[in-house]
């Protein structure tokens, strides 16, 4: 009830956590799905010296605890890091939104890639040496390998998000839970658990599921019939 | 255009130090149709390959049109483009059946596409079904729209690969005379892998029996059948050969 209430009441500084939360995560989903699509593509459908290495990697990634990535990035992006004394405008600062958005997509795009790596290859082998034949090009070809494996290719989209939508660990390192700046629905929770407002974390839960939920549908009815057939 | 559409000239072929095709050399007139005979593994699935440029020889070289190709020098994609081939087993998109037929206008960019498809879909006889999920159709018919998707970017040259295997008489049939237009109207170059040596004897200008990963013999039809000059071919078109 309290986070109807929540809602209703137009609470300002909800608002702002929902907005950073579907920023950040938005941000780094597009991101992972733009690295990670044409990795799996390109590990499912090549076969080349040193394939396995990768692809085991790829699988580690798929399992790593957030909250190393987010130790990893952190490492990385403070001032004796090797990007961080870079002190370059394109290297995205240590509790900026930007540093969670980096945090999120390395979480992330290994699970786009994996996944979308095993839908390509479960299209059938022959699909590529018939539409070659058709007058396809390279790219037309993994294009239309990747229309055939669609399904695949957005339960790998689901996925990802899936895994940084919940994500609190890495956020919380490289964002600093700062109210007003880096403070994003999971370690809000965190912040409400600690503080013994149980209904607040809870009504801060319930808004995190509803996005994941609402999300998710949204993706589903964008493929419209696939998930009929 | 003088001389030979395609000309091979000592292709060799070898998938893992395995020779599929061992120095085989061969032309193709423009407008024939030409029957590749002979047992499993041959090497005809894998010659059709090559003249479809979908893989380049091992060795040897593939003159299409005049211009020669080889491990280093592939066509351009207008060239490649006006070869095409029938697989043995249909492989459709998972999409509608127009939207299959007209793949392959779509790649090129062709305006049209709407016409023209439904055209192709006339001439295989499955205008009806132009809406339906290419999944839900039978083997004969997916087929059928195979051969049209293949037909509807009016291919210089269309490549069937064992195009009737496992398919009943009534859609052989079919296939069969649409082949024959295909070539009687437009003069399309058709080559025929086939397994089936009265359906060879039924289409084709001329046959060539592939054994081994050579070619035996290559002959007008009538020459083939009634006077084939090497022992193995006898023994083939008789259906004395054991594989």
């Amino acid at each position: 009830m309290q986070a109807i209430e929540l809602i209703l009441a137009g609470d300002a500084a909800l608002a702002q956590i929902v907005a950073l939360t579907a920023r950040v995560s938005g941000t780094a989903l597009l991101f992972s799905s733009v690295v990670g699509i044409p990795l799996g593509a390109f590990l499912g459908l090549r076969r080349f010296a040193g394939r396995r290495l990768l692809v085991a990697l790829l699988y580690t990634g798929m399992g790593f605890p957030p909250v190393v990535i987010g130790l990893f990035v952190y490492l990385l992006l403070s001032r004796s890091g090797p990007l961080g004394a870079l002190h370059s405008t394109l290297v995205p600062a240590l509790f900026t939104p930007g540093a969670m958005i980096l945090a999120q997509t390395i979480i992330s795009f290994p699970l786009v890639a994996g996944f979308t790596m095993a839908a390509v290859m479960g299209v059938d082998p022959l699909l590529r040496v018939q539409v070659r034949a058709l007058g396809a090009t390279p790219v037309q070809t993994v294009w239309a390998i990747l229309s055939e494996a669609r399904v695949g290719v957005l339960v790998s989209i689901i996925a990802g998000f899936g895994s940084i939508i919940s994500e609190v660990g890495a956020v919380m390192l490289v964002g600093g839970n700062i109210e007003g700046r880096t403070r994003v629905l999971t370690t809000a929770v965190v912040l409400e658990t600690g503080k013994g407002n149980f209904d607040l974390a809870i009504a801060l839960g319930a808004i995190l599921l509803a996005i994941a939920f609402i999300t998710n549908l949204a993706m589903i009815t964008l493929q419209g019939r696939t998930f009929n057939e | 255009m003088s001389g030979p559409l395609y000309r091979l000239d000592d292709v060799h072929m070898a998938y893992d130090g395995r020779a599929v095709l061992a120095g085989l050399s061969l032309d193709v007139h423009e407008g024939e149709v030409l029957a590749l005979v002979g047992p499993s593994g041959a090497g005809k699935s894998t010659l059709l390959r090559l003249l479809n440029f979908l893989e380049t020889p091992t060795a040897g070289s593939i003159t299409y049109r005049g211009a020669r190709y080889d491990g280093d020098h592939a066509p351009p994609l207008a060239l490649q483009r006006e070869v095409t081939t029938v697989f043995q087993r249909p492989i459709l998109l998972n999409r509608r059946v127009d939207a299959n037929v007209a793949y392959g206008l779509r790649l090129r960019g062709r305006n049209d596409v709407a016409e023209r498809v439904q055209r192709a879909l006339d001439e295989v006889g499955l205008a009806a079904l132009a809406h339906q999920k290419a999944r839900t159709l039978s083997g004969g018919e997916a087929q059928r729209v195979a051969l049209a998707r293949a037909l509807v970017i009016e291919p210089r040259v269309l490549l069937l690969d064992e195009p009737t295997a496992n398919l009943d008489p009534y859609n052989v049939g079919l296939i069969e005379e649409i082949a024959r237009r295909l070539n009687a109207e437009h003069g399309t170059t058709i080559i025929l892998v086939t397994h089936n040596v009265f359906q060879a004897h039924r289409l084709a200008n001329r046959v060539g029996l592939l054994l081994d990963a050579r070619l035996i013999e290559l002959a007008e039809t009538q020459a083939f059948f009634d006077a084939p000059r090497d022992a193995r071919t006898r023994a083939f078109v008789r259906g004395e050969m054991v594989y």
